[in-house]
């Protein structure tokens, strides 16, 4: 297996490489220090993978890291899954081009954090092995409830995917001159390096690496933005104004109506708790203690990153936009204004360039690039656990399965994950990104959320109103995000959007409990009744820890 | 777990203590975050206008900016606080239930 594996890091190296050298033609000005320093980050993870691979032996190693990973630096992968590329080029370029909106859109994803830790963390790592549908198919029946919570995790996953993958394209593009396309087919082949050979352990540490890469260059980049203005927020906020006008320092139409705002809120709070990858993250340390401070910890990164981000899009307004050399002069002849190259995501980019030259530019270009192979990585094993332990061991094997099969179907699966994304990288290339993580949000929100809660907190939950409930909040959410404006109009063409709401969160999650309340309390089967019978046992566990799944061995 | 056990922990006085202290401080913080959230974005909703006040006459920044950076805090604050009181005083009843347990 180790030649495979080397045979494979030479080939992408080469491949790599032989991009670079075409970027050159295409594009005069090639940043060498940004290819020397992407192909450090690859190099290094990739030799992460190597020595992660030699220790991932098992399931157990595959999905959790054996279990053995410390709240600190859980904390910090959990920061670095939530810090993606979307957080970064989206959100810094949300508030480039409309200032205070990027600030509400980054709060609305940090507030989910608390209510995690106070809900479901610990009940969540007590009750869990891989996955959450392990926590919410805990006394209710296995076959329904996985095939759901996988059909929920699966559905997140990818919608997640395309965001990362379209973020991807362009920062390669822009850096390399590459082709969009064959810049995502190679993210995509990087990924399924690292999941199929390190699994989690090679993704955790990619992704802690990632996290305080990204945390310093960030810093760096708002430290010397606020340099330029003597550390004067005011003096900032005064000259962004005089470029873009007074009404970047307002809401905006982010959340033009009550009914718009609420349902952003719901899908952000509740979404973040039934993101499969993040939720897998809890399985990774040894008990609801480690849990607990993982919380803490990422809550403090991802909520300062937020304050950077704001910083770093306020730093674009002043040093990119009207900047003559960050001007996309082909775009300006046809539809005017002051476009930038690679588009409003890639602000934080050009600010890197505008305050640290050629070799800082390397550097967050590099960041950025890690960013999405590290969440791309997490979001992969995630989908992939959910097809090979919920699907394939629990579902089609009935737990008959060892788990060097089962481990095998997971890398199979990751690589299936790793093709459908760049597939669908390449189809949604013109989509604003920050939206498309808004509609995983949506989903994660009114399917997986309701389950893993109630199963958590509800005794008279019954497999029959989790099914019902849950299949109905995914069908509504995906029914609800196809006829909203975005799919409907924006990528359909169609005229006007049959749901006129760009988040459907509201109307799906409240669909989900009631459907999963009315069908649990009508539900009079003797199945039922045991199931009620069992909570108890289930809720004493998720309290106490007793009987929980500790770390590993070795 | 079998029934017996269970029986034992549910009327063991610590585990009664843990599950109501711990569940309604949880509930408690979570319903603070909830609150302050929904005041901000509803505020936003329906009435953009107010988070766009600048600060003071002669300034272009707006009240929205130090309360949006004020509910960022707020979060992180209340994760600390959970945090420290359920690594102390729930882990402290939490082990007396695992010990007790133990002697049988």
């Amino acid at each position: 297996m180790n030649r495979i594996f080397t045979f494979l890091i030479l080939s992408c190296v080469v491949l790599f490489a032989a991009g670079a050298i075409e970027g050159e033609i295409a594009k005069q000005d090639l940043n060498m220090s940004a290819i020397v320093m992407f192909l450090i980050f690859v190099g290094g993870t990739l030799g992460i993978t190597y020595w992660a691979a030699k220790r991932t032996k098992s399931a157990k190693d595959f999905y959790t890291a054996g279990g053995g990973i410390t709240g600190f630096q859980n904390g910090m992968a959990i920061a670095g899954d939530y810090m993606s590329a979307a957080s970064f080029l989206g959100i810094s370029g949300l508030v480039y081009l409309k200032g205070y909106d990027g600030l509400i859109y980054s709060i609305g994803f940090l507030v989910g954090w608390p209510i995690i830790l106070f809900m479901i963390a610990e009940p969540l790592r007590n009750l869990g092995k891989y996955t959450f549908a392990d926590v919410a198919s805990y006394r209710l029946r296995q076959t329904p409830i996985r095939t759901l919570a996988a059909s929920g995790s699966i559905a997140t996953v990818i919608l997640y995917l395309i965001a990362q993958m379209v973020g991807s394209g362009k920062l390669i593009q822009l850096l390399f001159g590459l082709e969009y396309e064959i810049a995502v087919i190679l993210v995509g082949v990087l990924m399924i390096l690292y999941v199929t050979f390190g699994g989690m352990l090679a993704t955790t540490w990619v992704q802690i690496i990632k996290a305080f890469l990204l945390l310093s260059g960030a810093t760096f980049m708002a430290v010397a933005v606020m340099a330029h203005y003597d550390f004067n927020f005011g003096a900032l906020f005064s000259h962004a104004t005089e470029l873009k006008g007074i009404e970047i320092m307002s809401p905006g139409g982010l959340v033009s109506d009550p009914i718009s705002a609420i349902s952003l809120a719901v899908a952000l709070m509740f979404g973040t708790a039934g993101l499969p990858h993040i939720l897998m993250r809890f399985f990774t340390v040894s008990d609801a203690k480690e849990a607990r401070k993982s919380v803490f910890y990422a809550t403090g990164f991802i909520g300062y990153f937020y304050i950077l981000t704001f910083i770093i899009g306020f730093g674009a307004i002043v040093m990119v936009f009207q900047n003559p050399q960050y001007l996309d002069l082909a775009k300006q002849a046809i539809d005017g204004g002051s476009p930038i190259l690679g588009g409003n995501n890639m602000a934080a980019i050009h600010l890197s360039h505008a305050v640290g030259g050629d070799f800082f530019l390397g550097f967050i270009s590099a960041v950025a690039f890690a960013t999405i192979l590290a969440v791309v990585s997490g979001l992969t094993l995630a989908g992939a656990s959910a097809i090979s332990h919920d699907l394939y061991a629990s579902v089609i094997k009935k737990g008959n399965v060892d788990s060097l099969k089962e481990m095998k179907v997971s890398k199979i699966a990751t690589v299936v994950l790793g093709i459908v994304a760049i597939i669908m990288g390449i189809m949604f290339e013109k989509q604003n990104i920050a939206f498309v993580v808004g509609l995983a949000f949506a989903i994660a929100a009114s399917a997986n959320f309701p389950i893993l809660f109630l199963s958590m907190y509800w005794k008279k939950l019954t497999t029959r109103g989790a099914v019902i409930g849950g299949s109905l909040g995914l069908a509504t959410a995906i029914l609800l995000v196809i006829l909203g404006p975005i799919v409907w109009v924006q990528i359909l063409g169609n005229a006007e959007a049959i749901f006129p709401y760009k988040y459907p969160a509201l109307f799906s999650v409240t669909v989900a409990f009631v459907g999963i309340w009315f069908f649990s309390i009508t539900d009079s089967s003797h199945n039922a009744e045991e199931e009620r019978e069992a909570f108890e046992a289930q809720f004493i566990r998720s309290q106490t820890g007793i009987g929980a799944e500790g770390a590993s061995e070795h | 777990m079998n029934k017996e056990l269970v029986e034992k922990i549910k009327n063991d006085p610590n585990y009664q203590e843990l599950v109501s202290k711990r569940n309604g401080f949880a509930v408690k913080l979570s319903i603070a975050m909830l609150v302050v959230y929904f005041t901000f974005i509803l505020t936003i909703a329906f009435n953009p206008s107010a988070l766009g006040t600048p600060i003071s006459a002669d300034s272009v920044t707006t009240i929205g900016i130090p309360i949006g950076i004020a509910v960022i805090i707020f979060a992180f604050i209340l994760t600390g606080i959970y945090t420290k009181r359920a690594n102390s005083e729930f882990d402290d009843l939490n082990n007396k239930i695992k010990n007790s347990i133990k002697d049988n």
